[in-house]
């Protein structure tokens, strides 16, 4: 009697991991429209309204060196206006409509580069997974320090030309990034699940391009002055303007 | 049938999770297996005061502390035999209990059973999810130590300088560089880069290979980065032997043969 429940459990366990299995693969494919076809385009700015503050001047002389990389003084970046009042380094994203499809990183990496002790760029975003290569343009050794909640964090020094690859496995909007040698430096490393991410431009400008026709929940997040979320519904081939208000 | 199917799937997964569940319980240290239910009595006698019930390091004795008890829910430490970013193997933590901290709260447990030591590790590893998600990486590579020579030290004190290693540690290593003052850790609490003419009793231990590998993992959670690309093998023997100069109250061998040349 014994030996038969067992024959009967070792029949019943194999087609349940056939139907995880189907479940799992149709998780990714059903239901959802290639990206290339959709052509979809969110396009606007995100600005700042009011008077944009000043830029306080950053004293690099603690280390010569930066302060001979530099060609322009040098200024923090946490607030940049643009022309027309156009807010850069400001995150616009899709938080939610695109429910749980999964997609791979772009095999392309992002790049991070340190240049005249600042980051360029001063905010980045990329994908999970996708390859972060770092990179130390200064004569000036770095330590480059992320300091993450949900990602491991990690601390690296670079020297001058030395290459260093990286990557992030989970999403996080936005990794504070640091560097222990030089405390003026600070930048953010947005890291999503899904390709539709921009950065906005010197004078506020992005683009959400190919989101697949549907209602969107967009997020637009800058590291001073909070987040702004819109609806969005798009329909196939058709292009949408989107606009973002931030004050301080 | 159909019914039967559900149960023998449910029961199966059930079953995975407990297996899963009940190995990340457990703590390897070489032939030393540890248990999370014994640690868990332990840990409540000895640690709960400062890392707290819930091991985010904010025991009764937390505010009083500085440096402050390690959060155990973040899962990063400082002290491992593992590159920059990688969880630590379940025997650095055990040496860390054994070695204890330097220069902060955490006393040696040497006092304590290897057993308990070893129970205490499995059971501070259940706070955080990490340790069922992730697997620690390979602990870096240690190759034999060069003897040191007044070129060795040179290079070391140039590799010092070049790396800016000064910046926090200060020209002279006694720890006041231009960013010194700066410098906080991952809880946003102040902390002080070592004056490394005051000892080497190193948080993460004093010997030469434990100082070389921390040049290679850097010390997760501080300031103090990963020098795995910055440096070769060879170059990071010669900061160890320039940094065991500057300690110039005992006499290790650098500081002998650094007068000598003198």
């Amino acid at each position: 009697m014994e030996r038969q429940a067992c024959m009967k459990l070792k029949y019943a366990v194999i087609p349940a991991w056939v139907v995880v299995a189907l479940s799992l693969s149709g998780r990714v494919t059903t239901g959802w429209a290639s990206p290339a076809d959709a052509s979809t385009s969110l396009k606007g700015t995100a600005k700042f309204e009011g008077t944009a503050p000043k830029p306080s001047p950053i004293d690099m002389s603690a280390d010569p060196l930066c302060a001979k990389a530099r060609s322009t003084p040098a200024a923090t970046e946490d607030i940049v206006v643009g022309a027309d009042g156009g807010l850069a380094n400001v995150v616009v994203y899709v938080s939610d409509g695109l429910s749980s499809h999964s997609f791979p990183p772009p095999e392309q990496p992002a790049t991070l580069e340190q240049k005249g002790c600042q980051y360029r760029p001063h905010v980045l975003a990329l994908q999970a997974n996708q390859k972060l290569e770092v990179v130390n343009s200064d004569e000036t050794t770095h330590n480059i320090h992320p300091t993450p909640n949900n990602n491991r964090e990690w601390n690296m020094s670079q020297p001058h030309g030395v290459p260093l690859e990286q990557s992030f496995a989970r999403e996080e909007i936005a990794i504070p990034v640091k560097c222990n040698v030089h405390p003026w430096m600070r930048g953010y490393i947005a890291v999503f699940k899904h390709p539709y991410f921009a950065v906005t431009d010197k004078n506020g400008g992005f683009e959400l391009k190919n989101l697949p026709p549907g209602t969107y929940t967009i997020t637009a997040w800058q590291e001073k002055l909070g987040t702004q979320i819109q609806k969005v519904t798009v329909a196939a081939g058709e292009s949408k303007p989107l606009d973002f208000a931030f004050k301080q | 049938m159909r019914m039967k199917i559900t149960l023998a799937s449910s029961a199966l997964v059930v079953t995975l999770l407990w297996r899963v569940a009940g190995l990340a319980q457990e703590s390897h240290i070489g032939k030393l297996v540890g248990h999370a239910n014994r640690g868990k009595a332990l840990y409540r006698r000895y640690c709960v005061f400062c890392h707290g019930e819930y091991g985010d390091g904010t025991g009764e004795s937390a505010p009083y502390l500085d440096p402050k008890p390690r959060d155990f829910t973040k899962a990063v430490f400082k002290c491992r035999s593992t590159p920059s970013g990688s969880l630590p193997l379940d025997s650095d933590l055990y040496d860390t209990i054994s070695r204890g901290v330097h220069a902060s709260g955490m006393p040696s447990w040497k006092p304590l059973l290897r057993q308990e030591r070893a129970d205490l590790v499995a059971y501070i590893k259940t706070f955080s999810s990490a340790f069922q998600e992730e697997k620690p990486a390979a602990p870096v590579p240690i190759p034999p130590e060069p003897p040191s020579s007044q070129e060795s030290i040179k290079r070391g004190g140039e590799l010092f300088q070049s790396l800016n290693c000064w910046s926090c540690h200060g020209k002279d290593g006694r720890g006041h560089g231009p960013s010194a003052a700066s410098l906080t850790d991952s809880k946003g609490y102040p902390i002080t880069p070592f004056d490394f003419t005051s000892g080497t009793r190193f948080k993460c231990g004093d010997s030469d290979p434990e100082m070389f590998r921390d040049l290679v993992t850097g010390l997760d959670g501080t300031p103090m980065p990963s020098f795995a690309n910055a440096m070769t093998p060879d170059q990071r023997w010669d900061v160890v032997h320039y940094i065991r100069s500057l300690h110039v109250s005992r006499k290790h061998s650098e500081v002998k043969i650094q007068s000598a040349g003198q």
